[in-house]
Order: structure tokens, then sequence, then C-alpha cells
């Protein structure tokens, strides 16, 4: 039987509350307790000394772009960016072409994933058919296809009917519904925050309101129907304070927050660079404050990238005509990491690492991101105190729409290990 | 010296006071040459300009060409049906066309904000904002201000109007960015939903009842009022608007008798402006076309990298 020890390292392991220094065994690919007899000649050890040894990142908001947008990215090169950037797992949206919304579709993707994929890859189905947000897709099929979660990410259902009925019947197979929170009458074809920016540069704005309808919406749904549904990328703060009232009175709700939200404003849009544009849009001081202070409080429970690969030649255009996103797997853990627990001081690391780790593992009732007894060995090695330069050309994506390159970040993921197996080391 | 050392004009919203100064003293230089008889200097001899419109204009366009032509530079037009645009090419793509042809200077006008600031960036060429979606209109912004010193004699402290719909507008925006510059002081004036009052952020004051400005401004500069199916939800009709910011005759009679009546063009008659008011004698709406020439001429002739008047 293959082992492997991690030594001296410090295991932080937000699920069991553990935080000490100690080694950690791996046995066929498992967490074990120690080396059983005569193992020990083939154990492969790793000195994890000064090191944080972490359950596996879980990344619950990327677009691999398989099939149908391999330009963009592909499962090979989008799962060796989540490795690079420290995660093990990561969770695929389904607005790839054609749609995630068939079990054929979730399965030709897994089964891409087992030939191609250097992490765990879990699928989304989609909410409604082709994300039209007119009929339900086969979320009975989807599940048994092994989907973990529902949503029509990059597209948000406007008719309120069909999303009620779209949690109601997603409750029945214990499915939670991921929102892309858009109201399309109140953004219309914005392509910026709404505000000073937006009148300075003469673009449609893309009003807080327009996120805030809908999370409030979604609150309402998750408590009429008691299931739950998960707010991604909340960049408004309107929406935190929603978040929060609801999540007081214990309605199944819950937000992640994306690392440009809180790194960057639309000021950064003066010069109408479409490496800043992406959504939903960088906001104002104001609005990141809000959101820092729904971290602190756990109103918004989980990290993710919104890691949105496009071609050079599709961003660089007309910047009402360039398409939203940008890439972020390689970046995030260390934006956040410099940010939230150097600067800014709002979490503390386990903290931190729970948002990365326990936190979308409970939501999306993953056995992931934990270092119990028999879990899978999805380990991260990360230097919390490393600083480094981000150099997109470095990049292990295919896609190079980063506005972070250049930027400097202290803390880094130096050992990406998934179910025993080193598949990425610095 | 020159204070000029730019290769583009993309905004006003960048330009200090000096340069906005120094471009408008070269246009009242170079203002005489339209009147001569023999209309053209040597200055942009032997200089490729293109008028790259990918969004229709007639009048801007023409404004362009001629003073281009007093400049002695050869001109070509191309238009968005005309050009690869139509099969599917990009805007970096045609651009990087029209530079290997050699073209000194590209106009651009385009519907999609901060265009011509994607395209200065990436050519040699010198790049001309000719309006860029809802952004800026520089050189109508300078044309405006230009007619303004020309009749008032000076621009700091002048109470300037801009009434309409600042919201969608590229020539407010260039007005408020040249004039707050140069010490007017500038209030908006339209309805709430088109005059945000987010806007005094750009340092101007905002009213939305043009009777409570007639009797205190030296200049009321109009914009075209449209109300097309995108703007629906905006106001409610023209009747209402005309009744509610349109310069009617009464209202004209409110003004200061010096004041300016003035208009980018092109006019709706009876909706924005009373047609009388606008052909009346404190209207400036011709001058303001006939000074466009000057000051693209001199947009055109700094931006190519002229330094002293070849006059």
């Amino acid at each position: 039987m293959k082992t492997l020890r991690i030594t001296n390292g410090r295991i932080i392991d937000p699920a069991n509350n553990r935080d000490e220094i100690a080694d950690l065994w791996v046995a066929d690919g498992r967490i074990s307790n120690g080396p059983s007899a005569g193992d020990v000649a083939q154990t492969e050890a790793i000195d994890a000394r000064g090191l944080v040894v972490s359950p596996g990142l879980i990344d619950i908001h990327v677009h691999l772009r398989e099939p149908g947008q391999s330009h963009k990215e592909t499962v090979a090169t989008g799962t060796r960016a989540a490795a690079a950037g420290g995660f093990t797992s990561v969770v695929a949206m389904p607005n790839t072409t054609p749609a995630a919304d068939s079990a054929a579709t979730i399965a030709w993707i897994r089964e891409r994933s087992k030939q191609f994929a250097c992490v765990n890859v879990f699928c989304t189905g989609a909410i409604t058919k082709g994300l039209k947000g007119e009929e339900l897709a086969p979320f009975g099929s989807l599940h048994s296809a092994g989907v973990v979660a529902l949503t029509d990410d990059g597209r948000c259902v406007q008719n309120h009917e069909i999303m009620r009925r779209a949690v109601e019947y997603a409750r029945m197979f214990g499915l939670p519904v991921m929102d892309h929170c858009q109201d399309y009458s109140l953004v219309g074809d914005g392509v910026m925050h709404e505000g000073e920016w937006s009148l300075r540069l003469g673009l449609p704005g893309w009003p807080r309101m327009g996120e805030e309808l809908i999370v409030a919406r979604n609150i309402l749904i998750a408590e009429l129907c008691s299931s739950p549904i998960h707010c991604q990328h909340i960049s408004a703060k309107g929406s935190v304070r929603l978040l929060r009232e609801a999540r007081a009175r214990g309605v199944p709700i819950s937000g992640e927050v994306c690392p440009h939200h809180i790194a960057l404003t639309d000021a950064s849009l003066a010069t109408f660079d479409s490496r800043f544009k992406m959504n939903p849009p960088l906001r104002a001081e104001e609005d990141i404050e809000a959101i820092l202070e729904g971290l602190a409080d756990g109103t918004l429970n989980i990290l993710c990238s919104d890691h949105a690969p496009h071609a050079s030649y599709e961003k660089e255009v007309e910047f009402d005509r360039a398409p939203f996103g940008i890439t972020g797997l390689e970046s995030e853990f260390a934006i956040f990491c410099d940010l939230l627990v150097h600067k800014r001081k709002i979490l503390s690391l386990p903290r931190l690492l729970a948002l990365y780790t326990s936190e979308p593992a409970q939501l999306l009732r993953l056995d992931r991101g934990t270092l119990s007894l028999g879990a899978p060995a999805d380990i991260t090695l990360i230097d919390p105190d490393a600083e480094w330069t981000f150099d997109r050309d470095l990049s292990q994506s295919l896609s190079r729409n980063t506005p972070f390159h250049g930027h400097t970040w202290k803390g880094r993921a130096v050992r990406t290990i998934v179910a025993g197996e080193t598949v990425w080391k610095l | 010296m020159s204070p000029w050392k730019r290769k583009d004009l993309i905004v006003l919203d960048e330009l200090s006071a000096e340069e906005i100064r120094f471009i408008l003293d070269t246009a009242l230089a170079f203002k005489g040459v339209g009147e001569r008889n023999l209309k053209k200097v040597p200055a942009l001899r032997g200089k490729t300009l293109v008028n790259f419109f990918v969004e229709p204009s007639t009048r801007t366009r023409t404004s362009f060409e001629i003073a281009a032509m007093r400049l002695s530079a050869d001109v070509v037009n191309i238009s968005a049906t005309a050009s690869s645009l139509q099969k599917g090419e990009t805007l970096k793509d045609t651009a990087l066309n029209l530079q290997a042809l050699h073209a000194d200077i590209i106009v651009l006008r385009h519907s999609s904000a901060g265009s011509p600031r994607f395209l200065a960036d990436r050519l040699d060429a010198c790049v001309i904002n000719a309006g860029d979606g809802s952004h800026e209109h520089p050189t109508q912004g300078l044309l405006d201000i230009f007619t303004m010193r020309e009749k008032h004699g000076r621009i700091e402290g002048l109470h300037v109007a801009i009434v309409g719909d600042i919201l969608f507008s590229r020539v407010a925006r260039s007005n408020i960015h040249g004039l707050v510059k140069l010490g007017a002081r500038v209030t908006l004036v339209g309805p709430t939903t088109l005059v945000p009052s987010a806007f005094k952020k750009l340092g101007v004051e905002v009213v939305h009842r043009i009777d409570d400005i007639l009797e205190e401004v030296d200049v009321i500069n109009l914009l075209r009022i449209q109300h097309e199916r995108q703007r629906e939800e905006y106001f409610p009709g023209l009747g209402e608007y005309i009744s509610l910011f349109g310069l009617t005759k009464s209202r004209a009679a409110r003004l200061k008798p010096d004041c300016l009546i003035m208009h980018p063009g092109p006019i709706n008659r009876g909706v924005e402006i009373d047609s009388e008011v606008a052909d009346g004698p404190r209207s400036v709406i011709l001058e303001q076309v006939t000074n466009g020439i000057a000051v693209r001429m001199a947009s055109l002739y700094l931006c190519a990298g002229g330094a002293g008047l070849p006059l």
C-alpha cells in the first residue's frame, strides 16, 4: 500500500476545528492515521515545515468552457490552472455549447474529466433548457448523471414562477440552486456599475438594484420552498444587507464573493480596458466595505473565482462589445489571503480556509473539504507569507484575460495533492 | 514652447486648461483661412487623413473633410457600410489596415464609448475622436466653447446652461469638462431621468425647471432631444418635453439680451427650440458650424505635429 507522510506542517482543518502542528498521513489516496506495519518503505515524505496543510481548496464557480468553447479553455487547461492555484476541486458552470442541460452532456463532461482533468471536476446542470429561462431542464436525470447543483449561471431566470417551481422541484433531489442574480429589465444593456464613472464614461450603467432585486426574490423563494438558493458573485452592498437579515431568520440562502469585487472598483474602467469588464461589474468602495463586513460576520460564506476565460481576440474589441469575464483560478487565493488575512485582517487564516473548504463542501454536500480520517486525500500546502508577483504569461489557463497581471500578493499555494498524488508543485 | 504634446484628441476630460486654450488660440488663427479667397494652407500637405465613420454623420464628417482640405491633407472617407466591419472584421484589424495604408490621421466616429481610446492605444497614427457613443465629442465641445469665447470675450465666470438629454449626450460631456476647466459655471437642465444628480460630481449644478435659470444664464446650449423607442421610459413624450423644457418664444424673451442660444444640430424645430428663436438674433447656431472648421483645423494640425502656425 502506498503511503504519504506530510511532516511538521501546521494542519488547519476547519471542518474539525483542528489547528496544530503535526504529521498528516495518507494511505491509498485517503487520509489515514499512520502507517500500517511494513508500509514504511514505500512511504513518500513531504517536509511541510513552515507551511499550512489545508484540505484541498474548492472553487464552486468555474467556467471550463467544454464542450464547445475549447478556444477559451479546456478541461485539461482549466484544471491545470486550478491545480496551480491550489484547488483540488472545481465546480463547472453549465453555460457551455451545448448548455449542460441534459444527462448526455453531463456524462460527456464527466468522461472528459476522467481523461483530462488533474483535479476533481463537479458538474452543475442547467435550471432551464438551453439556459433560456423558459422550461425546466430534466433535474431527475441530471441528478442521476451526477450534478451537484443547478444553475443558469451567466443568465438569470427572470420568470419568478419558473424559478419558484425550479427550487421547489430541486428540493426532491436535495439539489441546491445557484443563481446569477440579474434583473434584465433593470440592467438592460448595462456594461459597468451605474455611478459616477458610468456617467463620466458614457457607458450604460448596471445598477446595484439589478442584483439586489433578484437576491430579495431568491430569499422569498428559498423561504417559501425551504430549499437552498445560493447567490453567486455578490457585488452590491444592498445584497449583503438582504442576505444578512434572511440568514439571521434561518432562510436557506447563501452568497459567494469573487476577488475582483473586493480588490478593484469601477474607477479601473477609466481607460475602457475590457480586462476589467465582468458581470456583475466592479462597483464602488462602499460596496467593497459592505462585502468585507459580510465576510467578517459570516453573511457571505463562500469564496470563489468565477473563472471566465476568453480568447484575447474576443476581448480586444470595443468595450461594450467585449464579453464579460476574467480568469481567476491562479490569482484568487492570493488576493483573498493578502487582502482578508494580511492587509485588512477581516478573517483568520483558518476561517479563510473554511470559506474555501468546509463551507462549499457543506453547501454542495461534497465528501471533500476536510482532512477527516478516511476522507479523500485532497490536500493543499500553503505558504501564507510567501510574497509573489502574478505573471499572466506563466498561467496554465488557455486564456490571458486577467486584470491582475503584475500584482504582488502575500500568500500562495505551493503544492496541490489530489487523492494522495501531487498534481502541482511550485 | 507649445503646450501640445499629444498625438491624439480623445477627450476634453484629460486636457488641461492650458491645452484647451492653446487649441482655441490655434483655431482663432486658422479661422481667417476660411475667410480668404484662397482657402488653403500647406500645413498638412502630403498627410493622409481617413474619416472613419462607423456611425453615420454628415455634418461632422463634412466639417472634418473641409478642415483637412484647407490644411492641404489628402482625405479618404470610409463609412461603416463600405468598410470590412460589415464582413466581420474587428475594429482593431480595420484600423491596422488603415495604418498599413499609411494613414497619418484617423478621425473616428463610433457608437461604442471608448473606441477612439482603444485605437489610439494601438496605432501610431493620430486618432481624433469625432464622437464616441455617449462619451465625448471633443471637437464639438471645443467649437461650442470657441463660439462662447468669441462672442462673450471670456469663458471664466460665464454661466452656461446645457438643456436636454444630458445622460446620453457626448456633446454635453465634452462641454462640461471644457467649460469647468476654463472656469465657467455650468448648469444642467432637464428631466430627472435624463439629468441624474450624480452629474454634480463633475463640478456642475443640476436643475429640473428651465424657468428657474432663464434670466441668469449667459449661454443656453440646447441639445437635440430624441424620443425613439429606446428612450421611451425616460419621459412621456415630446409634447410634455416641450412644455417643460422647450425654448419657446416666451421663454426666450426672458433671456438676457446678450444670452447666446446654441445648438449642436441637427435641430428639431418646434421641439427643443422654437423655430423663430432658432433663426433669431441671439442664435449662433450657424456660426457654431463655421467655427467647427477652424477648431477641427487646429485639432488636426496640432495632433499631426504642428508647432508654430504656418500662416
